[in-house]
């Protein structure tokens, strides 16, 4: 299905245009605006250039310092999650019931804490931890191990990274069940017949299957995980110390704490542009699914594996002609 | 088959993991304070609905879930009307620069809310709009347009274009082709749409936060004020939480089979 040629499509797209470019670029214009100045209050600014920029970026400088600490502090968040919820979420995905009414059920569990307003989930794991009053601290500590998320460092993180497991690895796991769904049971059959081990199976038939999915649910955790704000800053604010500040906390901390408006602008466009460049590579990928998905559809009139270049089923595994 | 060994166990632990904390919170709205200070008990050993009956009596908290649902409705009803268009457009047509406005969209629905949380409380200011469930719900289009959008488009091309060119031989005019047959053949799009929309309205808590002092007060912010100054009324402000959750666990339902694709900016 070929899209026509149409310039009048236009004036569709004119109000998403407009409200959006209300709320986005007039005040990404002010944030550049400042970016470029310094102020000492009293609305008394003064051109600075990209002074600001070398400070950022230089880790000697208070705000250079800072920032590539909080920025340090983020990638490394994002990676453990990313390392836990992923396979993770793969096992329950591959552990989701095949048919009857617990499907819904566990459907609608799993989908619970995504739901979840993000400040209940930091004061919901914020009660759970706490040693006097929640469970988790509570058990923790009565069977000798010394937890406390708001005094150790170490806690804290765990903290963290479990509440961000429990809130987000819901998500990958939905995402991998719709990949997994949408194989036909004939490749089933045929591993079957071919007496394929069960881990043959999954390599050969399912992984590729949820190739896709779960490099949307990789780009997104990371994008996700890498704005965080309101979940740690419910639960530690940052601490102990600042071990748990992450980009945005540093970044709201500057602007709406101290009102340093041109540090702030400086972080956030330098911020900002990391984003857009993850941004670009999941559009790309993005786009570029959908043209696959076309091609195979029209290419392909029966259940037959396509080849694709980078995993390509093993032969024995391919459905066999009058078998399937 | 696809499926692997020991699946029942490991759901259920994951299932019992999920709810654990949930049950906790529940637990602890229906205790006394003096309960939870003083014992570890798993289930409410004087039941309670003290924290209930304060948050809807005391003004103050309830006027939390008013402004909160004032401004997440205002935010649907503008992403979807706008966005309804914009999805047929990017679905049906090519035109100049329709990738790099998809682009654009994308990356304001992926921008950090912390970037633009001090330019918005400036803008806002100057138009006479802070502390008003308009600039809340105008801030919040940022993440919810593109995002109404992109799910939008995903069901408009699942309608096949011959329904378009039947109506518009009929003579259908555009627009009544658009409410008359479009808007009927994509309903359940809408749904999930409008769904996300309120979803991640209600759970955004800065730019909220920031965009409002007194009046239009959501009530995530009412709840962290209430964490730092009053301190230790623990079982208020978990009943507060068990009752954010209500919206969506009530109609987590209609959407189930929708949450991987609405995440995904419908592309799953």
């Amino acid at each position: 299905m070929d899209k026509t040629v149409n310039q009048k499509a236009w004036f569709l797209v004119l109000p998403v245009f407009l409200v959006v470019a209300f709320s986005a670029v007039l005040p990404l214009m002010t944030v550049v605006n400042y970016s470029m100045q310094d102020t000492f209050g009293n609305n008394q600014f003064f051109w600075n250039g990209v002074g600001w920029f070398k400070e950022l970026l230089d880790p000697s400088t208070d705000l250079g310092g800072r920032f590539l600490a909080s920025l340090g502090r983020n990638l490394f968040f994002s990676m453990v999650i990313l390392a836990i919820q992923v396979p993770l979420g793969i096992v329950v995905a591959l552990s989701m019931p095949r048919e009857g009414w617990t499907v819904a059920a566990c459907l609608i569990i799993l989908a619970l804490p995504l739901l979840i307003p993000w400040n209940v989930v930091g004061t919901i794991w914020q009660i759970f931890g706490r040693p006097d009053i929640g469970l988790l601290g509570y058990v923790l500590n009565a069977i000798g191990i010394d937890y406390n998320y708001v005094s150790n460092e170490v806690d804290a993180w765990v903290t963290v990274i479990v509440m961000d497991v429990w809130h987000w690895t819901s998500l990958v796991a939905l995402l991998c069940y719709a990949g997994l769904k949408s194989i036909p049971d004939a490749y089933y059959q045929a591993a079957q017949i071919d007496g394929a081990s069960r881990w043959a199976v999954f390599k050969a038939i399912q992984l590729p299957k949820m190739n896709r999915v779960l490099l949307i649910a990789v780009l997104l955790r990371f994008m996700d995980s890498f704005m965080i704000y309101t979940e740690p800053f419910v639960v530690t604010g940052g601490g102990p110390g600042n071990s748990t500040t992450f980009v945005s906390i540093e970044l709201v901390k500057i602007a709406l704490g101290q009102f340093d408006l041109g540090k702030a602008a400086a972080l956030s466009l330098v911020y900002n542009l990391i984003i857009l460049i993850v941004c670009w590579i999941f559009y790309t990928v993005m786009t570029n699914a959908g043209v696959e998905r076309k091609v195979q559809a029209s290419s392909e009139p029966a259940a037959e594996p396509k080849p694709s270049a980078a995993l390509k089923p093993v032969p024995a595994l391919k459905p066999k002609e009058g078998v399937a | 088959m696809h499926s692997i060994p020991g699946r029942r166990l490991i759901m259920g632990l994951f299932l019992i993991f999920l709810l654990l904390p949930i049950y906790w919170l529940v637990n602890m709205s229906f205790k006394t304070n003096s309960e939870i200070v003083s014992t570890m008990t798993l289930w409410p050993h004087t039941p309670t609905l003290q924290h209930y009956k304060r948050i809807f009596t005391d003004e103050s908290w309830y006027s939390g879930y008013i402004n909160s649902l004032e401004y997440v409705v205002l935010n649907t009803i503008i992403s979807i009307s706008v966005a309804l268009p914009a999805a047929y457009a990017f679905s049906r047509y090519r035109f100049l620069g329709d990738k790099h406005l998809f682009f654009w969209l994308l990356s304001n629905r992926m921008a950090p809310a912390a970037v633009y949380a001090l330019p918005f409380f400036n803008l806002y200011s100057a138009i006479g709009l802070f502390d008003t469930p308009w600039a809340v719900a105008l801030a919040h289009c940022i993440f919810n347009v593109p995002l109404a959008v992109w799910i939008l488009e995903g069901f408009v091309s699942g309608v096949p274009r011959e329904i378009d060119e039947t109506a518009f031989l009929d003579g259908y005019s555009f627009p009544r082709f658009f409410i008359k047959i479009l808007v009927p053949l994509i309903a359940s799009g809408i749904g999930v749409a409008a769904f996300f929309c309120f979803m991640f309205s209600w759970v955004e808590l800065l730019l909220a936060r920031t965009l409002t002092s007194v009046h239009a007060k959501p009530i995530a912010a009412i709840m962290t004020r209430t964490v730092s100054a009053a301190g230790m009324d623990w079982g208020l402000l978990a009943a507060a939480g068990v009752l954010t959750i209500i919206p969506g666990a009530l109609v987590i339902w209609f959407v189930r089979n929708y949450i991987a694709r609405g995440f995904a900016l419908g592309r799953v």
